[in-house]
């Protein structure tokens, strides 16, 4: 196919350049040529008669009138093969850590979705060690999941930690507005944890241009596919999708597009469930699990607002530890059931103890709380926290439901804790006999 | 109408510029985008310019589009295929089966399209006219079974005027795009009729008849059927922040509401939770009709990730199929989620049409196309004077769960019962999380209204005691108030909260609910004089542990009578204290 070259740019932004030509196709690839031969990847994104507008990988900084753009005759594409794993590429799918370029099968990426009815009904619990994931809000293959975190929480240790804990075939872990030392850390923990030869890394840090790092998902999900497709379980690690959504945001702001909530384009909303609905186990194949984060200073705002109504849930993160509310594994009913006949009710009746101590601690504050069972649930609280919620503390699922009993039994009495007398006659420890939970001594 | 033809403009995301060369556009109609690998990517009119320039919504990925691909008009509104075949199916918001796409592809690869009602089934048609009677549209030319029904063959409901039928098939074994009947208008112009027929999904059909909602249907969850009830040909809105139970709920209504057909949206929503019902369904069996659960309902699930603009159809796709099922006479109920994500495909377009907008972005006219799609609910009086309905129970879903965005807002006008979802009880797991104080309904109750006034009553003091106990501590408060709030805490344990996810208590079916709600009004009509705190608390919790029990109990289970019967000494005990002290 003939590849023509154009010379009359009209206008070059941030990260948007314009110019006129014929023929070109909508998201199509293009090749930006500096006059001393250098060439940069660019994307169509519009096109009105013969005004085309295209997206600039490498940012809009330097590209100048004199610059030629070439339109390539075919969409973004990503390299895809077994010798990918343990490999380290940018956003715009070039090898980083100086091995060699991978001249292998080409797939499309930011392909369609998946039919519905070629996904399975998730069935298969991970573990995860972390009680607060396992119990609580257990989380499933297949699972399209973010941490909500605030900048500054150990979130990125967390999503290693899940990553590295389970039994993935592939782990993809797909890095947007890294720090330096992240990226490294993320790197050392795969080595620690003997998962390089199945991992593969596509990382974009701060010092690349932001359109490398709206590529990162899109490159990280079509690989993983193509994995899936083969019959593998693959795990995808997003961090950090407000980062992400950030980009968008100024990609669309410099087309002069109408922003909706606070300055994110009216499709926020299907941008992000077109990347997470690549999360399923399909039928006749293997699975996409996809872990991300979302960093955000409250729920309300709008990445992690829309990303809760896409995601099976989340886990929030605070002050290090994982929160029981505002924590949700939406997919945890299809396997809680078939644990433990202990498992969901248990589940239950510890959070709704929690949230009856919680607001025993707004009554603290007044000073009004002196009566024995509202210092008893204090004490819960306590214990609890001390107990469940550390996200770094390992234990297996059922020592951790063993716990909760033991909790249980040492701050409540049996009909205080409104769980069947089925349950509570096989479960119930008997009086110094805690299995996980060393007995406090009180005075 | 001659068919307009044109050529691509200009492409921006699913928004479409075409410059028609030749021919008449209309606003709404149907056009085919032919891409270069020749693939015709279905569209819609939304907007037209200087005469020859039609802006297109394209229901499809516009990739490798470009300025100069050809156009084809159809002169055609967007329309959904009516007729047997519907119940049972799932597609997507162009009426694509998914099952059959899904023989051909594992992805929803573009420009597909798929016959809506399949073409090779036979169905055993029985006519009820003869040749030579009088017939207008909408009457009924004769029926065939369909799963549960015996599904009426109407004249088309856009044919109008008088016409003779010339000629209709004998009883036997047809598809749907057979040949059934011939029938001629004044004028002696004839018209072939098959077993179905297309209408415009954004046309409301028009009611033969229409009165008011008042009979309950019941839903089986407790706290909508006693306090905020929806009924037959009624509309609900349900609110609420991401992870308040909102799904959970919408699954549970699909389940157990006694509706003759189910008909679920997933406009914008996870494919997960739309893959749940469509597998999960066929496999569960309706306790009323003793058959698959799937054979009286029909999902449209255009999930998130599907093209935008085709999740503008899905709603209105499902609202004509629940038209179609209310003009059968039966009771169909309509479960929409998310109505916000409609709003939302709606806000894209408009915002690439560089409209002016309105709040929070949304285009000026949402409110009115939110108050036209509810009013397209309501009970019809059909000509034979049997009645059909409508029912539509409609997710919203708030940007940062806040209940004063527009679209909440015209929802909440446009509804006649409101089920606010609150993270407070989704955070305390008091399951369904529906706000006991701020919600509300218009449509009466299985219960006799001064009884929901009744348990409202409690429910209100109950939480006033909450706040001072806050405050004050429970020293701070009598023994007679202590009581008082007790009482509405285990109203709310044992009558409110339902664990969707238990065989028995998932669902209440109103006989039990009356059961249910005498013992609860015993409860709270008993004067208990405990003293102090401790005791008091104690003296409930063994009752909401024994009324717990009792409701995980099936009625015909050993053990159920003598639980009641547990229940009720234990009140009796009560009294007992009572006189010892």
């Amino acid at each position: 196919m003939l590849q023509k070259t154009y010379e009359n740019i009209d206008s070059i932004g941030r990260a948007i350049l314009s110019i006129k030509a014929q023929g070109v196709h909508n998201k199509e690839l293009a090749e930006v040529i500096y006059p001393n031969g250098q060439k940069a990847f660019a994307q169509v994104i519009a096109l009105d008669g013969d005004e085309v507008t295209l997206q600039l990988f490498g940012g809009g900084f330097g590209v100048s009138t004199d610059c030629k753009v070439r339109f390539l005759g075919k969409p973004i594409q990503v390299g895809f093969s077994d010798d990918m794993l343990g490999r380290v590429y940018s956003g715009n799918g070039q090898p980083i850590d100086k091995g060699p370029e991978l001249m292998s099968d080409m797939v499309r990426v930011a392909g369609p979705s998946i039919n519905p009815v070629k996904r399975l009904i998730p069935k298969d619990m991970i573990r995860t060690g972390v009680p607060m994931i396992d119990v609580f809000n257990t989380l499933v293959r297949s699972q399209k999941i973010p941490i909500f975190a605030k900048a500054g929480e150990p979130y990125n240790r967390l999503l290693a930690n899940i990553a590295t804990q389970t039994d993935a075939d592939v782990i993809i872990i797909g890095g947007v507005g890294l720090k330096y030392d992240e990226f490294h850390y993320f790197r050392q923990r795969i080595e620690e944890a003997g998962s390089k030869n199945k991992t593969i890394m596509f990382i974009h840090t701060h010092r690349d241009s932001i359109v490398e790092g709206l590529m990162v998902p899109d490159l990280a999900l079509a690989v993983a596919e193509q994995f899936a497709l083969q019959g593998k379980n693959v795990f995808v690690l997003l961090s950090d999708m407000t980062q992400w959504s950030d980009y968008l945001r100024q990609v669309a702001n410099a087309q002069d597009q109408i922003p909706a909530n606070q300055g994110y384009p009216g499709d926020l909303y299907s941008q992000l469930a077109s990347r997470y609905e690549k999360a399923a186990d399909i039928d006749g194949a293997g699975s996409l699990t996809i872990l991300g984060v979302t960093t955000m200073d409250d729920v309300t705002h709008p990445v992690p607002d829309n990303t809760g109504y896409i995601t099976e849930g989340q886990f929030y993160m605070k002050d290090g530890y994982l929160e029981l509310f505002g924590s949700l594994s939406r997919l945890k009913q299809q396997v809680n059931d078939r644990t433990r006949p202990d498992h969901r009710s248990i589940m239950n009746a510890m959070a709704r103890l929690l949230s009856e101590a919680e607001e025993r601690v707004k009554a603290q504050k007044f000073g009004s709380v002196k009566d024995d069972y509202s210092l008893r649930l204090l004490e819960y609280r306590k214990t609890f926290q001390r107990e469940l919620m550390d996200p770094f503390r390992y234990l297996e699922l059922e020592d951790a439901l063993d716990l909760c009993w033991d909790i249980l039994a040492q701050h409540f009495k049996k009909e205080e804790v409104g769980l069947s007398s089925k349950l509570i006659e096989a479960y119930w420890p008997e009086k110094g006999k805690f299995k996980i939970l060393k007995e406090m001594i009180h005075e | 109408m001659h068919k307009a033809k044109g050529e691509v403009v200009s492409v921006n995301e699913s928004l479409v510029g075409v410059r028609t060369t030749d021919g008449a556009i209309m606003n709404g109609e149907v056009a085919y985008i032919i891409v270069e690998d020749g693939k015709r990517l279905k569209s819609e009119v939304i907007d037209v310019k200087e005469g020859n320039r039609a802006y297109l919504q394209v229901f499809e990925d516009t990739n490798w589009m470009k300025v100069g691909d050809p156009v084809e008009f159809t002169g055609l509104p967007l329309a959904v295929k009516l007729g047997p075949g519907i119940l049972g199916s799932v597609t997507d918001g162009l009426q694509n089966p998914l099952y059959e796409l899904g023989k051909i592809e594992w992805f929803l690869e573009r420009g597909l399209e798929v016959d809506p009602l399949d073409n090779t089934q036979k169905w055993h048609f029985t006519p009820m006219v003869e040749e030579g009677a009088a017939v207008t549209g909408s009457t009924v030319l004769g029926s065939v079974p369909e799963k549960l029904f015996e599904h009426k063959i109407f004249v088309p409901f856009s044919i109008q005027g008088n016409h003779t039928v010339t000629h209709i098939v004998k009883e036997g074994d047809y598809t749907v795009d057979e040949p059934i009947a011939t029938i001629q208008d004044s004028t002696g112009k004839s018209v072939e009729l098959t077993m179905a027929f297309e209408w415009p999904v954004k046309r409301p059909m028009p009611f033969t008849e229409r009165s008011v909602p008042i009979k309950p249907m019941p839903t089986g969850i407790r706290i909508l059927d006693a306090l905020f009830p929806i009924a037959y040909g009624g509309t609900a809105c349900n609110p609420g922040p991401f992870g308040a139970g909102k799904t959970v709920l919408q699954h549970s209504l699909a389940r157990h509401s006694q509706a003759d057909v189910v008909i679920i949206a997933a406009c914008g929503e996870r494919a997960g939770e739309a893959v749940e019902v469509f597998k999960d369904f066929p496999e569960l069996i309706d306790p009323r009709t003793g058959k698959s659960l799937m054979d009286r309902t029909y999902i449209v699930g255009n999930t998130s990730s599907m093209p935008v603009a085709a999740r503008e159809a899905s709603v209105y796709m499902a609202t004509t199929v629940g038209e179609y099922y209310r003009k059968q006479g039966l009771n169909v109920l309509i479960l929409a989620d998310s109505t916000s994500r409609w709003a939302q495909a709606l806000r894209e377009t408009s915002g690439r049409k560089e409209e002016i907008p309105g709040p929070e972005a949304f285009p000026m006219y949402i409110s009115t196309l939110i108050s036209a799609f509810y009013d397209r609910a309501g009970v019809e009086i059909l000509g034979d004077g049997n009645t059909g309905s409508l029912s539509i129970i409609g997710t919203v879903s708030p940007a940062g769960g806040n209940f004063d965005e527009p679209v909440t807002q015209a929802t909440l006008l446009s509804t006649g019962a409101f089920w606010g979802l609150s993270r407070a009880l989704s955070d305390a797991r008091k399951y369904p999380a529906i706000d006991r104080i701020d919600s509300n309904s218009k449509y009466p109750s299985q219960l006799e209204q001064e009884e929901v006034t009744y348990l409202l009553e409690l429910l209100r003091d109950g939480k006033t005691i909450a706040s001072n106990i806050i405050l004050m501590g429970e020293k701070g408060i009598t023994d007679e108030s202590y009581i008082r709030y007790q009482k509405a805490e285990l109203l709310d344990a044992v009558f409110l909260q339902q664990n969707s996810f238990h065989e028995v208590d998932g669902v209440t079916h109103p006989e039990r609910l009356r059961l249910m709600f005498n013992m609860i009004q015993e409860i709270i009509d008993t004067p208990v004089d405990i003293k102090g705190k401790e005791e008091i608390r104690s003296h409930f919790n063994f009752i909401r542990q024994a009324f717990l029990d009792w409701n995980y109990m099936k009625p015909d289970e050993e053990g159920f009578d003598k639980q009641k019967t547990k229940l009720l000494n234990l009140l009796k005990q009560m009294g007992h204290v009572a006189e010892n002290v």
